[in-house]
């Protein structure tokens, strides 16, 4: 096998893999902090991708533009979910939880559907897209930059959960909430952080995509799922894990559509799931 | 009152008895008053059938603990034997029933085996994965009809070939056979030794293996259960519908159904799965019929809608609304004037252990 396509192979694989990276720490982050499973977090992503596509549509806003901005938005409409459906289930059973945020599921995509239709779109011709050169080997553009793009947010998010004081509170809700309330941190402002860090994550995740994929009323459906992998192998609530896990997904999934099936791509990522946990219950860096 | 032994009133039992034959002869008089109304007939019959499969998921995930997102696969797994059964070898789809419960059951115990040591959410994760690569598989393998699916053959109407053409009350008297059948069976788990053991496991999995329960093998069972009944009801959905195809008998939004409609009804109760799909599925249905027209999906937006206002407002299910006091003095009044104790209205659950003297 030639050498530049084994680079092109990896640089799409890394390029799906810090997507769903991204995805995944968003969701790792709720789930960390308030053992929520976000089950509409799919649906963020489309909400994202759709802001990207009409932003590009109507206005000419390039994704790159428009990128910092859906991460702004997607922050306020998580804090929204969080203070307006979220927040009045938290006392509740856990299934209470699960079916709040499949409800949103539900209505977030038969939104889009009444709203926008079922057609797909795609934005084409943005500055993100076409080929570029690197060392001789021709790679396409949208992938370099959802690793640059991905990879340079999860590092601030590193940043801002290990090194800032909201992210110390963040952490310190996350491994003991009873604790973090005693010495005086406000434990429900620190889930709607959660809730809006979560949703910046896929917003800028949605908007790298918008580059390389179309958007469609169910497009959440098949990055969630792989995203609860992600979160799962990497082991509930862990970063590092989730980063891991996520790059790690992005690799099996292109090289096994490559080598195996297009159609079966996602059935060898789900085997390592299972054989991960069947080893390790906790995952990879999962928290007891 | 704690400490002393509470018999079950003799008047409460004969009032349930009769109260239960009289609904069961109203099911059984409802095709009457629905003839000439095909969607109503169909509208019940999917009532039936998705509180079997209700029915069969609370078995493990209402009264073993263990939340699955999986079980369409099992529904999937039941329909496909049959049919493959039924097409190949010519097999009657009432020994397909057979097959398909035990195929499903066989399958569900291989995945309990390597799975029930997670525990939480790696579980559920497990489930839905694994409901997902048979899904896949389905998909694309061609000996079962990969992603264009199945016909079955049309047969001459009758009960022995399961199938039913211009008078579709048949399948609605075996959806209600089916129905009635798990019902008595999960009223009798409830009660029974295993029904206590799955639950001892449930609350405290260690402390029911310190009083020497595997909770292993019992889980197992309530798997095989489980899935044998799910199993039994993609057998029915297949004869009824007469096409099978991965999108409409392993689709997770099928899995997510069938575990949100007890869970709705209420967990580990034996009429939630029955109240669950009574509410839900008319609503999708008729808003279906309602708003689909446009083509913009206003049922969706509104089936979601309801099932978030749910949350907020029934976080523990339909079925906590009778344990409410001023529902249950309500319960009480009315009970009183037919005559019964209302001091034994609930279920005493929650009574101490007695000690012997």
């Amino acid at each position: 096998m030639s050498e530049t396509l084994l680079i092109q192979l990896l640089v799409s694989a890394l390029g799906m893999g810090f997507i769903f990276a991204l995805i995944a720490i968003g969701l790792t982050l709720i789930y960390g902090v308030m053992d929520v499973i976000n089950f509409a977090h799919g649906e963020f992503i489309m909400i994202a991708m759709y802001a990207t596509y009409i932003a590009f549509a109507t206005w000419g806003l390039d994704p790159l533009v428009t990128l910092p901005v859906a991460a702004v938005l997607m922050f306020a409409f998580g804090v929204a979910v969080y203070y307006l459906l979220i927040r009045h289930v938290l006392g509740g059973a856990m299934h209470a939880q699960i079916f709040a945020t499949f409800g949103l599921m539900v209505f977030l995509q038969a939104g889009a559907q009444f709203f926008l239709g079922a057609d797909y779109y795609a934005v084409s011709g943005s500055l993100l897209s076409g080929v570029v050169r690197i060392g001789g080997v021709t790679v396409p553009l949208p992938h370099v930059a959802a690793i640059v793009g991905a990879s340079l947010t999860t590092a601030v998010l590193y940043w801002f959960v290990f090194r800032t004081g909201p992210g110390r509170s963040l952490r310190a809700a996350s491994q003991d909430r009873q604790a973090a309330l005693t010495v005086g941190i406000n434990v429900d402002r620190v889930f709607a952080l959660a809730w809006g860090i979560g949703a910046a994550c896929v917003g800028v995740a949605g908007s790298l995509l918008s580059n390389f994929y179309y958007v469609y009323p169910r497009v959440g459906a098949l990055f969630v799922l792989v995203a609860y992998v992600t979160v799962a192998l990497g082991g509930f609530g862990s970063i590092h894990g989730a980063l891991l896990a996520g790059v790690l997904i992005g690799l099996l999934q292109v090289f096994a559509g490559f080598f195996i099936s297009s159609e079966l791509k996602f059935v060898p990522v789900f085997l390592v799931y299972l054989l991960v946990v069947l080893l390790w219950p906790r995952g990879l860096a999962g928290k007891a | 009152m704690a400490g002393q032994v509470r018999p079950r009133p003799h008047g409460r039992r004969i009032a349930g008895v009769v109260s239960i034959v009289i609904l069961l002869a109203a099911l059984i008089l409802l095709p009457q008053l629905l003839q000439g109304r095909p969607f109503e007939l169909r509208l019940v019959t999917i009532i039936c059938l998705y509180s079997v499969l209700g029915q069969g998921w609370n078995i493990l995930g209402g009264f073993a603990g263990q939340t699955s997102i999986g079980h369409g696969m099992f529904f999937g797994l039941g329909a496909y034997t049959s049919t493959l059964l039924l097409i190949m070898f010519g097999v009657s789809p009432w020994i397909g029933m057979i097959a398909g419960a035990a195929v499903a059951a066989l399958f569900g115990i291989f995945i309990g085996f390597s799975c029930f040591r997670l525990r939480g959410h790696y579980f559920v994760i497990a489930t839905l994965v694994v409901a997902e690569i048979v899904y896949q598989v389905a998909a694309s393998w061609d000996f079962v009809g990969a992603a264009s699916g199945i016909s079955l053959p049309v047969k001459e109407a009758g009960l022995a070939n399961f199938q039913f053409h211009r008078d579709k009350t048949g399948y609605y008297f075996i959806a209600l056979a089916m129905l009635v059948a798990v019902t008595v069976l999960a009223a009798w788990l409830r009660h029974s030794r295993l029904g206590y053991i799955l639950r001892a496991i449930r609350d405290d999995e260690d402390a029911a293996r310190s009083l020497g329960f595997s909770p292993l093998s019992y889980k197992l069972i309530a798997m095989a259960m489980s899935a044998a009944i799910v199993g039994v009801g993609g057998v029915f959905y297949a004869q009824y519908v007469l096409y099978i195809d991965p999108p409409s008998v392993l689709a997770l939004q099928l899995s997510v159904i069938i575990a949100l409609i007890p869970i709705f009804g209420g967990v580990g109760t034996v009429s939630g799965p029955i109240i669950g799909t009574a509410v839900i599925i008319p609503i999708s249905e008729y808003s279906r019929v309602l708003f689909s027209g446009s083509g913009r999906n206003v049922d969706l937006l509104i089936y979601g809608f309801l099932i978030m206002a749910i949350a907020v407002y029934l976080p523990n299910g339909v079925v906590s609304i009778l344990a409410r006091p001023s529902v249950r003095t309500m319960v009480q009044r009315v009970g009183r004037r037919f005559g019964l104790d209302p001091k034994t209205g609930e279920e005493n659950s929650k009574q101490p252990a007695e000690t012997p003297a």
